[in-house]
């Protein structure tokens, strides 16, 4: 498709007050197509917004999802848990001593870091899942419908993907990095909130880097409050006959 | 109990409706029996204590200017927050900015005090719908109320996780006497049955060593009917849509085994 002039003459919809140059040349720079279709028109305009809207959702260096996403996507999920009472987790990890790369081998090979690490969370991931770079070198996970039992697994196979993919940096130097990852799955049936939920991962994030880095730790699963036996019992097939308490009405002033 | 007494009735009765389980039909039976409880000549609100999850609006078709977080956070009187219904009686809704308020802070804590208190007095009978779960909100909200309705379904997750609420509640509120219904049962005489299921494990595994027995009290059931389908999602109460229902008189007879 023939690039479309910023201030393409045949702008019909889109009223001469509209200045759109910013908004074309912020997609051109970030390597998108301009939208297809009669500029102006509205087929047009919409296609604009919505590179925009993907533009604004994204992390410019990484393509990951961004902060704000990230958050909209984890409000969605809590949504989600509240009222369906999936299992739903959220890993945060962040970049072991990712300030000595910086400092040793310049800033450059920091980013060139930071995109290999992306890369290796997004191959880890199902595509229903979130992968998100919320700091600088932090980075968040939004897995709905995620077993408790799985969680571990996924969050192993992140930091093994990661401490073995060796990033080039220069013409030939490789190094590697580690990540540490902490992990919280949503509250079933509560409605919790993007902070909360948050800080409970940001909690197990700090238990992993405080207990050695490079591991993933997971908020204690809440004790089952009912034991098989009582499941047993609860569901057992004996035949249960009437106690013969009868139907009538309660004494509501006892 | 007569029209003389509830008149001298000076502090409203706090019914607490509880699950355990989130989707079994709490927020439905609370709105229905309060319309049903109306009927009856009670005063009745419904306080929607599901703080962080407001469903009561979804149910009335409500879209309150005025709600309890309004209230806590100062913006707003009590009074303008009590909003009357169709159903002939009065709702307080949380309002979607309460996910602040799903931590049990101490400040939470005295504003929902404070709010039921303050409520008590112009009314006979509150209905706290809860939220799902036994979070210390919820946990908190029903150590508030005189009666706990716990709400399940035949679903066996349902059923468990109703058998840990009344577990819980023996064991920390040291609360001996619950009542039992039971939603979307598929046969006559499922809910008895469920009620004599659960007393039977609670006998076996929470009452011995208690200094009194628990007894869970059956108040009703009701069937599955589509009729309450349809009246959410026309947003309306069934006793309003659809008042021949089956599921409608079972509401009907669960509030003639809770009225005051």
């Amino acid at each position: 498709m023939p690039p479309v002039e910023p201030t393409a003459p045949q702008v019909a919809a889109a009223p001469a007050v509209l200045k759109l140059d910013a908004a074309l040349s912020l997609l051109r720079q970030s390597g998108q197509e301009p939208p297809a279709g009669v500029a102006g028109s509205s087929a047009w305009m919409q296609g604009l917004i919505d590179a925009l809207c993907e533009l604004s959702s994204r992390d410019a260096l990484t393509g990951l999802a961004n902060r704000r996403h990230f958050e909209m996507v984890l409000a969605r999920e809590i949504d989600r848990v509240a009222r369906a009472g999936e299992p739903a987790l959220l890993l945060v990890l962040d970049i072991d001593h990712f300030k000595r790369v910086n400092d040793s081998h310049g800033h450059a090979a920091g980013d060139l870091v930071l995109k290999a690490v992306s890369e290796a969370l997004l191959e880890c991931v199902r595509p229903m899942d979130t992968v998100a770079r919320i700091g600088g070198e932090e980075f968040a996970i939004v897995l709905p419908n995620c077993p408790p039992a799985f969680g571990p697994t996924v969050a192993e196979r992140v930091r093994t993907r990661v401490e073995r993919r060796p990033v080039t940096i220069g013409l030939s130097q490789q190094i590697s990095v580690t990540v540490s990852l902490g992990g919280a799955f949503a509250p079933q049936w509560v409605r919790s909130s993007v902070r909360l939920w948050l800080e409970r991962s940001d909690l197990q994030l700090y238990n992993a880097k405080t207990s050695g880095r490079n591991r993933a730790v997971f908020e204690p699963a809440a004790v089952s409050l009912v034991t098989a036996e009582e499941k047993g019992l609860l569901f057992g097939h004996t035949p249960i006959d009437d106690d013969g308490e009868s139907g009538e009405p309660r004494d509501a002033n006892a | 109990m007569s029209e003389s007494a509830l008149s001298s009735r000076t502090r409203a009765r706090i019914t607490a409706v509880t699950s355990g389980k989130g989707g079994v039909g709490k927020t439905f039976v609370s709105a229905n029996l309060a319309a049903a409880l109306a009927r009856r000549g009670e005063r009745v609100l419904v306080l929607d204590a599901d703080l962080g999850l407001a469903n009561l609006d979804v149910v009335l078709n409500l879209h309150p200017k005025i709600t309890l977080h309004d209230v806590f956070t100062g913006k707003h009187r009590l009074e303008d927050a009590i909003v009357p219904v169709a159903g002939g009686f009065s709702v307080l809704l949380a309002g979607s900015g309460m996910v602040e308020y799903s931590r049990l802070t101490p400040e939470v804590r005295d504003q929902l005090l404070e709010t039921i208190e303050a409520v008590t007095p112009r009314f006979d009978r509150v209905l706290l719908d809860t939220g799902a779960g036994i979070s210390d909100v919820v946990l908190f909200t029903l150590s508030l109320a005189h009666d706990v309705l716990v709400v399940t379904t035949p679903e066996p997750t349902a059923m468990t996780d109703a058998y840990a609420t009344i577990k819980v509640l023996a064991g920390s509120q040291a609360r001996r006497d619950l009542l039992l219904a039971v939603n979307q049962t598929l046969k006559p005489g499922e809910g008895r049955a469920i009620r004599n299921q659960l007393q039977l494990v609670i006998d076996r595994f929470v009452n011995p060593g208690l200094d009194a027995p628990v007894k869970l009290e059956f108040v009703g059931e009701l069937p599955a009917d589509p009729a309450v389908r349809e009246a959410v999602q026309k947003r309306q109460l069934l006793l309003e849509a659809y008042p021949g229902a089956p599921a409608a008189q079972a509401v009907l007879a669960l509030a003639a085994r809770v009225a005051l």
